[in-house]
């Protein structure tokens, strides 16, 4: 039983990492349906600047943590450059021209780490000193309940700014109709570049929550995070904030059990295993709307 | 007309064997000196790229669908066309044609396969999500392939996460046939009547279904001869560097091959038969000059892709092909007559 609980704790806190990144495929794919492959990568940035900052921001007397927000800005600004640079001219050329930018631009970021930090692995100092959890057998990494209590804190207000704020309006008509929703006077390329920086802010904040957890960052970080967090979008509804919140933390549950009780080597395949049931099964996944095709 | 199409598959033919007299002086002879071997692996390598990317272009360029899991069948065609030459060639003494021959067949056949039952579901789906599944097959094949050992059949090769000890059989003599016949079977292919629907499909996948063709069954047997292909530049590979290791195959490596399509142009053979094997050889050898420049390689590559999606999405060849007979004529001035 302890052994369960304990695997639980650690699922939540792979998953809500997960469902983090997953929050920042879904608010991009919800409003130009386009699968960025380069978010994965956009917490890779984060975690090196995050590497490099803690250092800085110890030095000048400030908490660790507070390098967080460097991480933001930084990927931030990452987000909104690749949007603006490789996005935007491709932008109504089709999903497979997208697609493949996409692609392009993950592979920008992670070979420009490649050639900036080389591929060793490097080890991000730790933010926060936080006592460890004991429930009598069971001890619970205090990160875990530090990155669920974020993750859902980002969900809520995620939620919250999506369905009650005139921007979140904006966000949720661009989709629905663009043409539309440029003749009511909305700014289309600065909603999408705005939700480009949201996606990109999760990603910093993400990338924090990666580090404390897993301490340990390389340039090739971004692909199977990235590739993860998209199993996960899809599983709870791509599109579907909800969604990818619940489908984050299942998919970090599962992998956890599958490592723990099962064949400890085959998680990953197990991971993906799921995305094609999910993607034959109910395309629409857990939370999400079925769209029917027009002819 | 059929007396000019002969003249043409002549002068293709010609060209064929002038290309591998071409190589030979190159290589058997001693021209080169010791580089010989260095750059004879470089050619090697260019023709199972230039196969697999033939091979995607197919999907790619006229199924109008991505794979990103072209690794995962390459590597199925390498790891089982090793399994059988290894246990072949522990059992009897075969000339090194036939156990080359068997082994891309036996690659062929096993990712087509494969294909075939990850295209029979899969490819009700499109776009990004049929991406993604491709994406999701290839990682589940590596998974696998690195946790599961293969048992230990033989005492010549050592089994494992990797895989040591495959005879060497991929001679460029027998690779560059091999090449030239895939072509010349992705090329009928295209020009056949299940070519001509497959295309159709990708233009309007309903005005296509409404005018009777089958689109499931076309886009699986495509699917099929993809994985095929895939496969065999597998078993080449697996016979020309004789260690397997699952890492290999990742998904950077599939990712590699799309850029190439997309750079070549999707829609052209062309494209992909000049740019693959200058894509595959030239950083090979631009690193044997400038050591640094393998951290570069797919930096440059990513750079290109990016820009040539942003400035002519079409690719370097653009759906175009390039015609020898043509193009002969046309250097020759007889174009003008037989337009008019």
């Amino acid at each position: 039983m302890a052994k369960f609980i304990q695997s639980l704790a650690n699922g939540l806190n792979l998953g809500s990492i997960y469902a983090l990144t997953a929050l920042g495929y879904t608010m991009v794919y919800g409003i130009i349906r386009m699968i960025n492959f380069a978010h994965g990568d956009f917490i890779m940035v984060g975690g090196f600047t995050l590497f490099y900052m803690i250092p800085v921001m110890t030095k000048i007397g400030l908490p660790a943590w507070f390098s967080v927000f460097a991480a933001i800005i930084v990927c931030v600004f990452v987000g909104v450059a690749t949007e603006q640079i490789a996005y935007k001219p491709v932008r109504g050329q089709g999903s497979t021209t997208a697609l493949i930018t996409a692609l392009g631009m993950s592979l920008v970021l992670e070979n420009g780490a490649l050639v900036l930090f080389g591929s060793a692995p490097r080890n991000v100092p730790p933010m926060f000193d936080l006592p460890l959890l004991k429930f009598g057998e069971i001890t619970i990494p205090p990160q875990t309940v530090l990155t669920l209590a974020i993750g859902i804190v980002a969900m809520i207000l995620l939620t919250l700014f999506v369905r009650y704020t005139k921007l979140g309006k904006a966000m949720r008509a661009v989709p629905e109709d663009k043409i539309a929703s440029t003749l009511v006077g909305i700014n289309v390329n600065r909603i999408i570049t705005i939700t480009f920086a949201i996606g990109s802010g999760l990603a910093a904040v993400a990338s924090m929550m990666y580090t404390t957890s897993y301490v340990s960052i390389k340039n090739e970080l971004g692909i199977t995070l990235g590739l993860k967090a998209f199993v996960a979008a899809v599983l709870g509804g791509i599109g579907s904030v909800p969604g990818a919140m619940a489908g984050g933390l299942l998919l970090g549950i599962i992998e956890i059990m599958v490592k723990v009780y099962m064949l400890p080597g085959t998680y990953e395949a197990v991971t993906y295993l799921i995305l094609i049931l999910v993607l034959l099964i109910r395309p629409s996944g857990l939370m999400g709307k079925a769209v029917s095709e027009k002819v | 007309m059929p007396g000019k199409m002969k003249r043409n598959y002549g002068i293709c033919f010609a060209a064929v064997i002038l290309g591998f007299l071409l190589l030979c002086l190159l290589f058997d002879t001693s021209l080169l000196g010791k580089k010989a071997v260095y750059f004879n692996g470089l050619i090697v390598i260019g023709m199972f790229y230039t196969i697999i990317v033939c091979s995607l272009n197919l999907l790619t360029g006229y199924m109008g669908e991505f794979s990103l899991g072209h690794a995962g069948f390459m590597s199925i065609g390498a790891y089982l066309s090793a399994i059988v030459t290894t246990l072949i060639k522990d059992n009897m003494e075969l000339p090194s044609l036939v156990l080359f021959l068997i082994a891309i067949l036996v690659g062929g056949i096993a990712a087509g396969i494969v294909g075939i039952l990850v295209g029979i579901p899969a490819l009700r789906l499109s776009g990004d999500y049929l991406c993604i599944v491709t994406v999701a097959v290839a990682e589940i094949v590596r998974v696998v392939l690195s946790n599961f050992g293969i048992p230990a059949i033989t005492g010549s090769a050592t089994f494992g996460k990797s895989f040591a000890g495959i005879a060497k059989v991929s001679d460029f003599h027998y690779v560059y046939f091999t090449m030239v016949i895939c072509i010349f079977i992705m090329y009928c292919y295209i020009r056949s009547g299940y070519g001509r629907a497959l295309i159709s499909i990708r233009e309007d996948r309903i005005a296509a279904a409404a005018s009777g063709i089958n689109v499931t069954k076309t886009k699986v047997l495509t699917f099929t001869i993809s994985a095929f292909f895939a496969g065999v530049a597998g078993a080449i590979y697996a016979h020309y560097i004789t260690t397997l290791v699952p890492t290999y195959f990742n998904f950077s490596k599939s990712a590699e091959f799309l850029a190439i399509v997309i750079l070549g142009g999707s829609g052209s053979m062309m494209g992909s038969i000049v740019v693959a094997p200058i894509l595959s050889a030239l950083p090979q050898l631009i690193s044997y000059v400038v050591p640094a420049f393998a951290s570069y390689r797919m930096l440059i590559y990513a750079v290109i892709l990016v820009a040539v999606m942003i400035f002519k999405p079409t690719g370097l060849f653009g759906g175009r092909e390039f015609s020898l007979p043509n193009f002969l004529d046309r250097m020759l001035g007889k174009n003008k007559k037989e337009k008019g």
